[in-house]
């Protein structure tokens, strides 16, 4: 059943100054249905939906509300005319609470004063309808990244919109968050709410949309029906390649310890810490979102207060107390935060790419030239696609901020590199570019840990993989054992006494 | 050869607005200046601007540092009138036994640098050790040097020696081929200043605090370190501009450098640095240093408008300086 369109973009074009990054677009939301806009990193994806819900004008080019031409003055009137959108990149005020968050612009008001009763019990239904357990008085700074993005679905989603515009919704959840969120997709979808989305997990596009339209640089390649189209089909019409083999050859054999921690504390996050990372060897952590993963490696590497019984590297004890002492023995850790952590937004790839090993470039001075020099290596070597080469890199597409945010680690020309969700948000081409290049890192005589949510990555990536429970290694899986089923049984604490054997 | 473009403009990123904005406000105040008085364009009258501009404009290079690494400090005032009032002091005590001399001048500058130094030390350690609020901690040792020199000169004045004055005066009066003390200490503060912006590691790390803590953080930047120097720096430079200053008048009162810290946040502002941080630039702090004296002394050369409105017409410059900041971020 098909319905009538609701929105519909006719040849829409956007250039950022002199660059087009947009040509010619087309497509149309109907009631009812999900469309899925799939495309590489800086295909234009993000730019196509901030038109359509208003945020962006067009520089060419139609915008169809039932049948109707419209500009959106402003972000006000794409809002009055139902369609609602939840960026790629977070879009809460940090300071204010879930429920402030929640009811932002749009308080309810009894009289002069806030009906605060009532927000309140509103805000618990929303957080309900999508399984969210956080409290409406927190403040949405102490919220983790997923816990983040099911405020803002339940946000959107208490806006009675008639058009839903997602992007990269589920690129932090978990996989039972992204359930429950397809769940009220399909609700929605009932009530006859048109919906488009964006994902680079192809199997999600697949479980979802009825329709599918591929973007490549800015044009539409493909359109049709989502039946007629698989993931392999997905893959190649956005890349323009074949990307079957997703993940490179596993080493094998792996050579001696480089890499031995024992009892590794932070405090209130994890505790007892215990691993052995070999040469050549890729080691994968996983556990559930809140497990202490992310916390225990940033604890390793001096990002915060730790304490270990003994950690050795090559063989040698050391003492890491910061990030300085890490990068001292080339051990380096590349942040799941790129927004927050990761990047400076408002400055230039140059300053970015060259942050964290200024040493490289010049005793006194900085080289300048050298950096330009590094800039350009980078930028071919990791792909990175950007309009101008000196905008602001908050400009940057998602995945291609992550592809700069890995060539700064890189610079500072790590033995051990710590990658937190190195893939999150990046195209499926340039994921597979990223795994080949995490294993030659690897067999060039390096050793790399992957911290990843996505258990397909775990599983297709590392030799090795060690799952993390409450804080504490549940148990490690090597070769054959290395199963999704596995995986989840360590992560939930169930069958310990497999646990015992491997572990 | 995109390498050869981005080099010889490393901000071209910029809004010139941003960058043009200041420079050509300098230059119609020149032109202001010329067109009213014969005697603006003169030797003299330009040696007492610059050499008057050199006190706050020393402490506002430090301040450029401050304000970039995402701090602020608003006891440079009060530390300059300490500072004065304790070298006073010392050189009058130590006077019996050295007798006037070079000797006495340089303990009289050793004692400044090394007050400026703990008094930076000081401030950096609250703020960045013990966390405390910039604004809090730096208000506060506002409150305690400004009290503490009034107390040194028990509510009055604290003078130096006659002797020691004339001995002394050259520091500020005198130079070399003409260009006086003042305004060649500035001038080495101001190049230094900006070779350490804008081509030293620690110019970008303290822009880096000043964009993203976090960020900063994670990239190896050590921030509380950094951020220390940044007072640190700003407090010697405080105790250099006092070495320059104490000459001038050969004493300190209650009401030295009032207002300085003001003037010097100003003078950053105008010149385009930003006010929370993330970005500096020393030689826009050095324009706005000079839009500020230019407009003391249009006034007070011309009788156009009352000298009594200085502050008036620099709280105007100043606000319209941060909205032209905030346009050129809205087109970038
Ligand atoms: N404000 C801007 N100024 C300049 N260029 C921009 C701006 N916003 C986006 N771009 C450029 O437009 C192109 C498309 O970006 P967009 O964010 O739409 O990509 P995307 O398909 O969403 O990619 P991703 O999968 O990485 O999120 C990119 O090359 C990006 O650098
Ligand atoms: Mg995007």
């Amino acid at each position: 059943m098909t319905g009538t369109p609701v929105l519909s973009l006719r040849d829409v074009s956007k250039s950022f100054g002199p660059v087009e990054v947009l040509h010619g677009v087309t497509l149309d939301l109907r009631a009812g249905e999900v469309l899925a806009l799939i495309g590489e990193n800086g295909a234009g994806k993000s730019t196509t939906m901030k038109i359509l819900a208003g945020y962006q004008p067009a520089t060419s080019g139609r915008i169809l509300l039932d049948g109707e031409e419209v500009t959106f003055g402003s972000l006000h009137e794409g809002e009055e005319a139902g369609i609602v959108m939840i960026h790629q990149e977070f879009n809460l005020a940090e300071q204010l609470t879930v429920e402030q968050n929640i009811f932002l612009g749009r308080e309810l008001h009894r009289g002069w004063l806030l009906d605060k009763a009532r927000m309140r019990r509103l805000t618990r239904e929303y957080l309900d309808r999508v399984n969210c357990h956080v409290h409406p008085d927190t403040p949405v700074a102490k919220l983790s990244n997923s816990d983040k993005q099911m405020v803002e679905i339940a946000k959107a989603l208490s806006r009675d919109a008639r058009v839903l515009v997602m992007d990269e919704p589920t690129a932090v959840l978990t996989a039972s968050e992204t359930r429950t969120l397809f769940e009220r997709v399909r609700a929605l979808k009932a009530e006859g709410t048109a919906i488009l989305f964006t994902s680079h997990k192809l199997g999600e596009v697949a479980e979802i949309a009825d329709h599918v339209t591929v973007l490549r640089d800015g044009a539409v390649v493909h359109d049709g029906r989502a039946g007629g189209i698989d993931e392999d089909g997905m893959a190649t019409a956005m890349v323009g390649r074949d990307v079957s083999d997703l993940y490179p050859a596993k080493a094998g054999m792996s050579g001696e310890v480089m890499l031995r921690v024992q009892g590794l504390d932070v405090p209130g996050q994890a505790e007892a810490v215990s691993f052995e990372l070999r040469h050549g060897e890729i080691l994968g952590i996983a556990g559930l979102i809140g497990s202490g993963r992310t916390e225990a490696m940033e604890g390793l590497c001096g990002l915060r207060t730790a304490s270990a019984e003994r950690i050795e590297i090559g063989g040698d004890a050391v003492t890491i107390r910061r990030p300085s002492d890490a990068l001292d023995h080339g051990l380096c850790y590349l942040t799941e935060d790129r927004k927050l952590r990761g990047l400076l937004l408002d400055k230039p790839m140059w300053e970015n790419l060259t942050l964290q090993s200024l040493e490289k470039f010049g005793g006194v001075l900085i080289d300048r030239t050298a950096e330009e020099r590094a800039l350009d290596r980078a930028i071919s070597e990791f792909d990175i696609r950007s309009g101008r080469r000196d905008m602001r890199v908050g400009n940057l597409s998602g995945g291609n901020q992550q592809k700069l945010l890995l060539a700064k680690v890189m610079m500072s020309e790590p033995r051990i590199l710590v990658a937190d969700e190195p893939t999150r948000g990046i195209d499926i081409g340039t994921k597979q570019q990223i795994y080949a290049f995490l294993r030659d890192f690897a067999a060039s005589g390096h050793a790399v840990i992957v911290i990843s949510s996505e258990m397909q990555e775990v599983i297709g990536l590392a030799d090795r993989v060690l799952v993390m429970r409450t804080g504490r290694v549940a148990g490690t899986l090597t070769g054959q054992e290395i199963t999704e089923d596995a995986i989840v049984r360590l992560a939930m604490g169930l069958g310990a006494a497999e646990t015992e054997r491997v572990a | 050869m995109t390498t050869e473009t981005t080099n010889t403009r490393p901000r071209r990123a910029l809004p010139s607005m941003s960058v043009l904005g200041p420079i050509l406000a300098l230059i119609v105040l020149v032109a202001i200046g010329a067109s009213l008085n014969s005697n603006f364009l003169g030797a003299a009258n330009i040696t007492n601007v610059l050499a008057r501009s050199a006190f706050i404009g020393i402490i506002a290079v430090g301040m450029t540092f401050v304000i970039t690494a995402g701090g602020l400090d608003l006891s440079v005032g009060s530390m300059a009138a300490f500072i004065a009032g304790l070298m006073i002091l010392v050189m009058n005590a130590a006077l019996p036994t050295l007798g006037v001399g070079v000797p006495i001048i340089l303990l009289g500058m050793l004692v400044a640098l090394l007050a400026g130094l703990a008094a930076g030390l000081l401030n950096g350690f609250l703020i960045t050790t013990l966390g405390i609020e910039a604004f809090i901690v730096t208000l506060g040792s506002m409150g305690i040097y400004r009290s503490l020199v009034t107390w040194l000169a028990d509510g009055g004045t604290l003078s130096l020696d006659f002797g020691l004055r004339t001995f002394y005066r050259p520091v500020y009066f005198d130079g070399i081929l003409g260009i006086s003390w003042p305004i060649i200490v500035f001038a080495l503060v101001v190049i230094g200043g900006e070779i350490l912006m804008s081509r030293a590691r620690f110019g970008r790390h303290c822009a880096a605090i000043g964009s993203s803590e976090h960020v900063a953080h994670y990239s190896n930047v050590n921030v509380n370190r950094t951020r220390l120097l940044t007072y640190a720096m700003l407090g010697v430079l405080v105790g250099v501009a006092t070495i320059m200053y104490v000459p001038r008048l050969g004493s300190a009162s209650a009401s030295t450098g009032l207002l300085w810290e003001l003037e010097a946040i100003a003078a950053v502002i105008i010149g385009g640095t930003v006010l929370k941080g993330g970005f500096g630039r020393v030689w826009g702090t050095v324009i706005g240093v000079l839009i500020l004296s230019l407009i003391d002394n249009i006034l007070n050369l011309t009788d156009l408008v009352s000298p009594y409105l200085n502050g008036a017409i620099q709280g105007v410059i100043i606000i319209l300086a941060v909205i032209l900041q905030r346009e050129a971020k809205a087109k970038g």
